[in-house]
């Protein structure tokens, strides 16, 4: 079982706070990359374990060091007042940081079978999926639709707008996060298009990748969201 | 209108200039068989089946592509229009054996415009590199001068107003069972061992004459 980086994040913040007080500078939060909660391997046969390495220590690993690069980038800009550059840092750290927060989710919607992926999703978040989609099949035939329909990279995405207490589907462009289609939503469950997703097992078949990815989804993750969400 | 030297097949799945293994070591027999076996091949079915019945059926597919294109708010067809004419245009992008340095008139123009090869280079990469998700990087023609660009998902230089002359597909499926997430590698490769600076030259004498005998 992976072990979380709390401590060292912790500890380097700590670091960095006393020698930006000392060289008299604000010091910058650095993110790190998260630990999966199960083995690459544990996903298969839905996803495969090479699948689940290379997307975890490659493209996650690679958003999260850019995100790093853009906000240590962003911070000098701010405090030099180079306002024109701060304006065009703006790209990089949306891709970067939506690329970082999105598959920080992604991970936590994923389980293997054991530990209760796939088993369709149950209390409340339950009944607004019955309510709103008609059962979960009804859902799950939307989000796949959808996904498939997305041209390029992007996600899809079950929301909850909190504004106007209904579940939504809805799809994002690149690493855009579901925020950027509406400040009230919020991701229940994503579930990444991106060729990098799924094409070393499914190629140009996105469709079989979407029917397959269902049985490692971790409806136990969502419904917790969901729960604290609504109250 | 901007043309595009040979790419005018009508909605047909052209086959490479090459065989599907001709490109290997660099480019596997694997990435053709499945991105001009499959991915091109269904930009082109789909194509059809699109325009079947409406008024597109029929039209030139350039003509198809500007429609749609209709000023960046893209209409249905768009994508597998521009996708159908970027790959065909893209096998003829490159060559066995090829890669290296152009010369005669097309390097002496990129040295004008960029101030050497290396420089151009620098750049190209770099629009490869940096174009986020899947798009395409290009070396264009316009106004007697050349310069990199970079597109998002289907969009070409065509509906942009310039002439393209050479490309590389950085959309994942390209690159991704030689190369994985390693796209710097996957454009070195490309501009080391693939470019056919033939077809880039003779791309931009048609360019250049279709230019001056507009103006």
């Amino acid at each position: 079982m992976a072990i979380r980086c709390v401590a060292s994040r912790k500890t380097l913040a700590g670091l960095k706070e006393t020698s930006s007080r000392l060289l008299g500078f604000r010091g910058v939060q650095t993110f790190t990359l998260p630990d999966l909660p199960y083995d690459y391997g544990a996903l298969e046969p839905a996803i495969s374990g090479e699948i689940m390495q290379i997307h975890h220590q490659k493209h996650h690993q690679a958003y999260v060091t850019n995100y790093n690069n853009a906000l240590e980038q962003l911070d000098q800009a701010v405090n030099k007042g180079d306002a024109s550059t701060v304006v065009k840092l703006q790209s990089a750290i949306k891709f970067n940081g939506g690329g970082h927060v999105n598959h920080s989710i992604f991970w936590k919607n994923l389980a293997p079978v054991q530990e209760g992926g796939g088993e369709p999703p149950k209390g409340s978040l339950g009944s607004a999926i019955d309510t709103h989609f008609g059962s979960p099949e009804g859902l799950v035939k939307k989000m796949s639709a959808e996904g498939a329909a997305v041209q390029g990279s992007g996600w899809v995405w079950l929301g909850l707008d909190k504004e106007l207490k209904k579940l939504v589907v809805d799809t994002t462009a690149n690493q855009d996060p579901l925020v950027t289609k509406g400040g009230s939503l919020v991701p229940l469950v994503g579930i990444d298009v991106w060729e990098h997703a799924y094409y070393l097992q499914y190629k140009n078949v996105r469709p079989e990748y979407l029917k397959n990815v269902w049985k490692v989804i971790n409806w136990k993750y969502a419904s917790e969201v969901y729960e604290k969400e609504c109250n | 209108m901007a043309a595009s030297s040979a790419v005018t097949a009508n909605y047909v799945l052209k086959p490479p200039p090459y065989a599907l293994d001709a490109l290997e070591p660099h480019m596997s027999k694997q990435t053709l068989e499945f991105h001009w076996g499959k991915h091109h091949r269904a930009y082109v079915e789909n194509l059809k089946k699109q325009v079947l019945g409406t008024e597109l059926e029929g039209k030139p597919l350039e003509h198809i592509i500007h429609s749609t294109y209709n000023n960046g708010e893209l209409l249905p067809a768009f994508n597998n229009a521009a996708q159908a004419w970027n790959h065909e245009f893209f096998w003829e992008s490159m060559k066995p054996g090829g890669g290296g340095k152009p010369s005669g008139e097309l390097l002496a123009l990129l040295e004008r415009d960029f101030t050497s090869y290396e420089k151009f280079y620098e750049e190209f990469n770099a629009a490869a590199a940096t174009q986020f998700g899947a798009g395409w990087a290009w070396l264009a023609y316009a106004n007697d001068k050349l310069k990199v660009v970079k597109t998002p998902n289907a969009v070409n230089p065509l509906v942009l107003g310039s002439f393209p002359l050479l490309t590389i597909d950085v959309w994942e499926h390209a690159y991704y069972l030689d190369f994985q997430n390693r796209r710097p590698d996957y454009i070195k490769t490309f501009m080391t061992n693939l470019v056919s600076w033939e077809a880039v030259s003779a791309r931009l004498e048609a360019a250049k004459a279709a230019s001056s005998s507009s103006s």
